[in-house]
């Protein structure tokens, strides 16, 4: 194919999104945009399946049966979004083996709240209240984003994603209706994930790359700061509905703007987490790394009576 | 407590479901596979539900104000009835998979029956489980096969697993007090009475999964009558950690 025709290519495509229209697997696609969709679909199809892990290291420990059922279908629900998000990203050409790969091996990455541990309860209620809460307001947006099966596997996640958000929050109003002890532990919870929450935002848009191609891909609506800003003045009357502290001296109304103004963020922390010396992004890969290896021999095993089966079909049909 | 024989037979049936549920748990995220790690959370939920259900008829009846709460996290480990087999420990995935299979085929005879007890409740509990039940044992039986009939060294793996684990078989069949007190009142199933046809169905399995029917004779037994493996208490442990680290409150 010729340059010109390429070009022209590209400017359909492009007005083709630009007219709302949804980029299916099928069609011509820029190089470009069918990486960045791998790279994103599967960053997100990873967090999913690393964020099973903080959350099930609490389902044998979960203090009573109710709550036990209810995190063990969350996580499950987790483990179903990491299975459309793989499918999805499988439509552009790549298996789920190449994927697992990038992850295992470091290359890829996923959403760095995953590496910070879970030490109480509490912990299941913060991560549901806040880190699903994040996660929503992230992408809310990308139920619409160019690429349809993104998209389709973005609604149906977006719906469970509320649902885990309004679970997570029940569990925190139980702790503060209870005694002085779980209030205290919700406390401490909020005091743990309210900082790596702001950052699952993103960094700040003066350091934050890709942002206008996405904006056009419309991978991205709304900018990491703004994000940040909605999920803040989303959060805070949230935390004073409980009647517990968000631990930030520099947290205040802004009559004149209509938002909080809120304090630094640690991006060092950030980074740090990000480059792989979280607290626990080595439990975490260990956990995945180990699942795969562990259970090679039982995908083998699949495999081969799969085919044993079928060419016993073929032989009989014949 | 005036129900105390139904009240323990009660709990003879819903601890299996409890301890083997619990031990699912202990797998969610960690399997093979994202399908295998997702149908074997949907066994374990089915199985909490049902426990659920049993622990609330058994509060009921208790005439105490106890909940199912109070029953699920608040005995001590003579007083859980579990058999044996369900506590047996994750080893690798073909323990996981002959544990569920060896107990899903007795839970489903056992379903089978209990439809028609005298006493309703437990009527209507195994009717809807006997759904969920069903859906395991073709879940697990199917990867008996695919193990058994996989490769050279998945058929090692889960004839290792069906060895070890065989020897928890024969306590399934084992009546206690309150079972035989109930069978006789017509609301307990005489399990001894599909011993037979257990072991049948399993050897056909094994059979087509081209595994060996092991011929180990030598069986341990204690669960039902609350004597357990090393394996118990740390169960326990995990499961009750928080009821009793922070007593009587609200979650
Ligand atoms: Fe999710
Ligand atoms: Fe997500
Ligand atoms: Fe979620």
């Amino acid at each position: 194919m010729s340059e010109k025709n390429i070009k022209n290519l590209e400017e359909i495509f492009e007005a083709r999104i630009a007219r709302d229209e949804k980029i299916e697997p099928k069609d011509w696609m820029p190089e470009k945009y069918r990486q960045t969709h791998i790279r994103q679909i599967s960053q997100h199809a990873h967090s999913e399946i690393i964020g099973m892990l903080p959350e099930g290291n609490w389902i044998t420990r979960a203090p009573s049966l109710r709550r036990k059922a209810a995190l063990l279908a969350k996580v499950q629900d987790e483990a179903g979004h990491g299975l459309y998000l793989y499918s999805a990203c499988e439509t552009l050409g790549i298996s789920r083996d190449e994927l697992y790969e990038q992850l295992h091996s470091g290359k890829a990455k996923y959403s760095s709240i995953f590496n910070y541990p879970t030490i109480t309860w509490a912990d299941m209620g913060a991560i549901g209240w806040l880190v699903d809460g994040a996660a929503i307001i992230n992408q809310v947006p990308l139920c619409n984003t160019s690429f349809g099966p993104y998209a389709r596997a973005m609604v149906r996640v977006c719906k469970e994603e509320s649902f885990h958000q309004r679970q997570g929050f029940e569990i925190m109003l139980t702790l503060c209706r209870g005694s002085e002890e779980q209030k205290a532990m919700a406390q401490d919870a909020l005091n743990r994930w309210w900082w790596p929450s702001l950052m699952m935002l993103g960094p700040t848009d003066a350091e934050s790359v890709h942002t206008e191609q996405s904006m056009k891909w419309k991978l991205k609506r709304k900018s990491n700061d703004e994000l940040r800003q909605q999920f803040i003045d989303q959060t805070v009357p949230q935390a004073d509905l409980l009647g517990i502290t968000v631990p930030d001296p520099d947290l205040k109304w802004n009559e004149e703007t209509g938002h909080y103004d809120f304090g630094e963020i640690d991006w060092d922390e950030f980074w740090q987490v990000v480059k792989g010396h979280g607290p626990c992004n080595k439990e975490r890969m260990n956990a995945r790394v180990n699942a795969w290896n562990n259970g090679e021999w039982v995908r083998d095993a699949a495999m081969a009576y799969a085919e044993k089966n079928a060419n016993k079909k073929v032989a009989k049909a014949s | 407590m005036k129900n105390q024989n139904l009240y323990n037979y009660i709990l003879t049936i819903a601890d299996n479901s409890l301890i083997l549920a619990q031990r699912l748990g202990e797998l969610c995220g960690h399997g093979p596979n994202l399908e295998t790690d997702i149908a074997l959370t949907n066994i374990s939920l089915d199985l909490l539900g049902q426990t659920r259900s049993y622990y609330q008829y058994a509060a009921k009846i208790s005439g105490e104000d106890k909940t199912e709460d109070d029953i699920a996290f608040l005995r001590i480990e003579r007083e859980y009835k579990n058999c044996l087999l369900v506590e047996q420990p994750n080893t690798h995935f073909g323990y996981v998979i002959g544990r569920q299979f060896l107990f899903d085929v007795y839970h489903f005879m056992l379903m089978e029956k209990l439809q028609n007890s005298k006493d309703e409740t437990l009527t209507a509990i195994a009717k809807k489980s006997i759904k969920e039940v069903s859906y395991h044992k073709r879940f697990s039986s199917d990867w008996i096969k695919r193990l058994g009939d996989g490769t050279e060294e998945s058929n090692v793996k889960m004839q290792e697993a069906i060895d070890d684990l065989w020897r928890y078989t024969d306590e399934l069949f084992l009546m206690t007090e309150a079972e035989k007190i109930m069978v006789k009142e017509g609301i307990g199933i005489d399990v001894s009475s599909f011993k037979e046809k257990y072991y049948e169905e399993v050897a056909e399995v094994l059979k087509d999964a081209t595994l060996n029917v092991p011929e180990n004779k030598y069986f341990t037994k204690g669960g039902k009558e609350g004597v357990h493996t090393e394996h118990m208490g740390y169960i326990l442990a995990d499961l009750q950690y928080m009821q009793r680290t922070y007593p009587n409150m609200t979650w």
